[in-house]
C-alpha cells in the first residue's frame, strides 16, 4: 500500500539509483523535498543526472532503494502500470520542445492525459470548455487551438499548448524540463509569467528545471542538482 | 477508443508510405483471392465439361484414358467399340438415351467426331446447359459438317465453308475425294466441343468405305455411289450413355463391365473428372502457394516500414509515456496501427479483385471458357481475409515488441 508521508508535494529521501545497463550510471539523493504549492527552480547542466532525477520523481524510472515521495504516496512501492497511472492522475510535463503530436490537433493534444487520467478526467467538468480556458489564459487564439495542427504553430505556441495539457485537470504537480529554451530571450519571461499564474491559479507545485540562471529571480527557491543530486559512473 | 483514434491520426499524417504498404498489401490479397477464384473457376467448369451423362462407355483401358480421348479429344482409344455391343447396350431396359461417338480423324489439328444429331440435344455443359448454335443448323446430309466455335474462329470459316476431313489424326493423306460442307458452328463453351468438327456416324463409314489398313483401295468409291451403300458403322469409339432412373447407373455400369463378348468400360464422367483433376491439380496448389507467398511478402513489408518509422517516432512515444501511457500502451498502439492497416488492405483487396472480376469477367468467359461467379465471398475467403489481418498484427509484433523497449529504456526523454 502506498503510505501517505506529509504535506511535502515531493520528498526523497535516502534515494539510490542506477540505469541498467552498461554505462553503469547511478544517482544517489540523500534528503530533497519541495513543499505543496512551491514553485522551485532547479538549475542544471546537461549531464548532471537531470533527466535521471525527473524520471525518478515521474515514477518512469524505479529507483534501488529508498523514498520517492510526491503528493504523499511513495513511487518506490508502486509497481509499473500503477506508477503510469499515479503520473497521468499527478503529474503535468512540459518538455524543452517536441512537445505535441504532431498529427493531432492542439485540442486533442490538450486533452490527451485525460484519457490515461480518469481522476483529472472527473475533476474537469467540460474538458473542451476548460482547454479553451487554459489556452486563453495562456494568451493562444481559440481558432488556432481548434482549428490547426499541432504541426503548424510556432514553438511558442507549442510550448503554451503543452503547458494548457500540463495542467488540464488540475494536476498537484507540474514538471517543466528546460520549457523556454527553445524560445527567443524576449517571450521565455513571459512565458514563465504565464505558467507561474497558471500553476498558482491550480494551487500545483512547480518544479522547473533550467541551465539558465537569469529565470531564477521569479521562483521562491532556487536549488543546483549537483547540490541535490551525487551522480557517478561505477567503473564497467 | 483513444488507440483507434491515435492510431488513424497517426496514419492519416503518414499517408503516403501508409497508402503505398498498404495497397501493396491489398494488391497481393487481390492476387491471392483472384488466383483462388480462377482455381475454383477453374475446377467448377472443368467439372462441367460434362453433364448429364450418366455413363461413358469404351473399350476397356483406364477410366482417365476413356475420360480424355472422349471428351477431351486427347490421345487416342486403344480400341473400339463393336456395333453389335453398341446395340446390346443401346437395348438394355436401363438405357434411356445412348449417342455413339466415333473418333480418329481430324481436320487441321482439330478432332472429327462421328455421331448421331442426339449428340447436340444429349451434350450438357455447366450444370445443364445445352449447345446452341451461333449460326446454321445441325448436320442433315451425309457431308455435312457442325464446326465448334474455336474451330470456325481459328480458321475462318463460315456456312457453307468446304472442308476436308484427314485420315488419322497427324497424317497428310486426306479424303479430299469426299468433302463436306458447314452447315451450322456452334457457340462457345468452354469445353472441348469448341474444339471439335462434328459430322455423322455414317459420314464417318462413308470416308472409309474405300480404304483399308490405312491407305485408299484401289476400288475407289465416288461421293454419289456412297449414298446407296449401306453404311452402318462396324464399331464406334466410345459411347455416351443417360439412364432412366439414377438408381440404376451403378447396376448398369457393373453390366458393361462384365460384358461377356468384349472387354468394355463404363465409367462415371464426374469421378474419371475428379480422378483427372487430382492429376492436373498439383500446379493449382503451386499457384495458390505463389500467391500466398506475395501476401507473406507484404506483410513484412508493412513490418519493414513500421520499423523504419520507430526511430522517427520516438518523441511520440515520449509524449505519450508522459501524459501517463504505459509501455503497454505503445505496443497496442503500434499493433492496433497494423491491424487497421491490414483491415483498409483487405477491404481495398475484395474492393479491387470485385472490381477486376466485373470488368474481365466476360472476357475470360468468352476467351477461356472459364466462368467465374460474383458472389459474396465464401467461408473459406473470409477466413483467409480474416487471417490476413490475423498475420499483420502479429507480424507488426516485433517492430511494436521493439518500441516497447524503447519505451522503457527512453522513459520521457526524447532521443532524436
Amino acid at each position: 500500500m502506498p503510505t501517505r508521508t506529509d504535506r511535502d508535494a515531493i520528498r526523497l529521501r535516502d534515494l539510490s539509483f542506477t540505469w541498467p545497463g552498461r554505462t553503469g550510471f547511478s544517482l544517489t539523493v540523500p534528503e530533497f523535498s519541495v513543499a505543496a504549492g512551491e514553485k522551485l527552480f532547479l538549475l542544471g547542466e546537461s549531464g548532471s543526472g537531470k533527466s535521471t532525477l525527473l524520471s525518478l520523481i515521474c515514477g518512469i524510472a524505479a529507483p534501488r532503494a529508498g523514498q520517492v515521495a510526491v503528493d504523499g504516496v511513495d513511487l518506490a512501492r508502486l509497481r509499473g502500470p500503477a506508477r503510469d497511472r499515479f503520473r497521468a492522475n499527478r503529474i503535468g510535463v512540459i518538455f524543452q520542445m517536441f512537445n505535441l503530436l504532431p498529427y493531432a490537433s492542439p485540442l486533442e493534444n490538450i486533452l490527451l492525459p485525460l484519457a490515461f487520467a480518469p481522476e483529472r478526467r472527473t475533476s474537469v467538468g467540460d474538458p473542451h470548455a476548460e482547454a479553451l480556458r487554459l489556452t486563453g489564459a495562456l494568451g493562444l487564439d481559440p481558432d488556432l487551438v481548434l482549428r490547426a495542427r499541432a504541426s503548424e504553430l510556432s514553438i511558442g505556441q507549442q510550448q503554451r499548448v503543452a503547458a494548457a495539457r500540463a495542467l488540464i485537470g488540475g494536476p498537484r504537480l507540474v514538471i517543466a524540463d528546460e520549457p523556454t529554451s527553445a524560445l527567443d530571450a524576449a517571450t521565455q519571461g513571459a512565458f514563465i509569467e504565464l505558467l507561474m499564474s497558471q500553476v498558482d491559479a491550480a494551487g500545483a507545485t512547480l518544479v522547473l528545471v533550467s541551465h539558465d540562471a537569469r529565470l531564477a529571480d521569479r521562483f521562491d527557491r532556487v536549488r543546483d542538482i549537483s547540490e541535490i543530486a551525487v551522480t557517478g559512473r561505477a567503473a564497467a | 477508443m483513444i488507440l483507434i483514434r491515435l492510431a488513424g491520426q497517426s496514419l492519416w499524417s503518414r499517408r503516403l508510405t501508409v497508402a503505398l504498404t498498404v495497397f501493396a498489401i491489398a494488391l497481393s490479397v487481390a492476387l491471392f483471392l483472384g488466383v483462388e477464384k480462377l482455381r475454383t473457376g477453374a475446377k467448377a467448369s472443368f467439372a462441367d465439361t460434362i453433364s448429364g451423362t450418366d455413363l461413358i462407355v469404351g473399350a476397356r483401358s483406364g477410366g482417365v484414358q476413356l475420360l480424355l480421348y472422349s471428351v477431351f479429344r486427347v490421345g487416342n482409344a486403344t480400341n473400339n467399340v463393336t456395333w453389335e455391343s453398341y446395340q446390346d447396350i443401346a437395348a438394355r431396359e436401363e438405357v434411356a438415351w445412348i449417342v455413339p461417338m466415333s473418333l480418329g480423324d481430324s481436320h487441321r489439328g482439330f478432332r472429327v467426331l462421328g455421331t448421331t444429331p442426339a449428340f447436340f440435344e444429349r451434350y450438357r455443359f455447366r450444370g445443364g446447359r445445352a449447345l446452341s448454335y451461333a449460326e446454321g443448323a445441325r448436320f442433315d446430309d451425309l457431308f455435312d459438317a457442325v464446326l465448334g466455335a474455336d474451330v470456325a474462329a481459328q480458321l475462318g470459316y463460315a456456312l457453307g465453308q468446304e472442308i476436308v476431313v484427314a485420315h488419322g489424326v497427324a497424317s497428310f493423306t486426306e479424303h479430299d475425294d469426299k468433302p463436306f460442307r458447314v452447315t451450322g458452328i456452334l457457340d462457345k463453351t468452354g469445353t472441348p466441343v469448341d474444339r471439335t468438327v462434328f459430322v455423322s456416324l455414317e459420314a464417318i463409314e462413308a470416308i472409309h468405305v474405300d480404304w483399308s489398313g490405312g491407305g485408299r483401295s484401289r476400288d475407289t468409291v465416288s461421293a454419289e455411289e456412297v449414298r446407296a451403300m449401306d453404311l452402318t458403322p462396324g464399331a464406334v469409339t466410345a459411347a455416351l450413355v443417360g439412364v432412366s432412373s439414377k438408381l440404376q447407373i451403378f447396376g448398369l455400369q457393373r453390366w458393361v463391365n462384365e460384358y461377356p463378348e468384349e472387354p468394355l468400360l463404363a465409367i462415371l464422367p464426374g469421378v474419371a473428372l475428379g480422378e483427372l483433376w487430382d492429376i492436373i491439380g498439383v500446379a493449382e496448389s503451386a499457384l495458390v502457394g505463389v500467391s500466398a507467398m506475395v501476401v507473406v511478402t507484404a506483410l513484412l513489408g508493412m513490418a519493414a516500414m513500421i520499423f523504419s518509422g520507430l526511430n522517427e517516432r520516438r518523441r511520440e512515444m515520449a509524449i505519450l509515456r508522459a501524459v501517463g501511457a504505459r509501455p503497454w500502451t505503445i505496443l497496442l498502439l503500434l499493433m492496433t496501427e497494423a491491424a487497421l492497416m491490414s483491415l483498409v488492405a483487405v477491404i481495398v483487396g475484395v474492393g479491387l479483385l470485385y472490381t477486376g472480376l466485373f470488368f474481365a469477367r466476360s472476357y475470360i468467359d468468352t476467351a477461356f471458357g472459364l466462368y467465374l461467379q460474383i458472389g459474396a465471398p465464401s467461408g473459406r475467403e473470409l477466413a483467409v481475409l480474416a487471417s490476413v489481418v490475423a498475420a499483420g498484427t502479429v507480424v507488426s509484433l516485433v517492430p511494436a515488441l521493439r518500441a516497447y523497449r524503447m519505451s522503457l529504456t527512453d522513459g520521457m526523454q526524447v532521443r532524436i
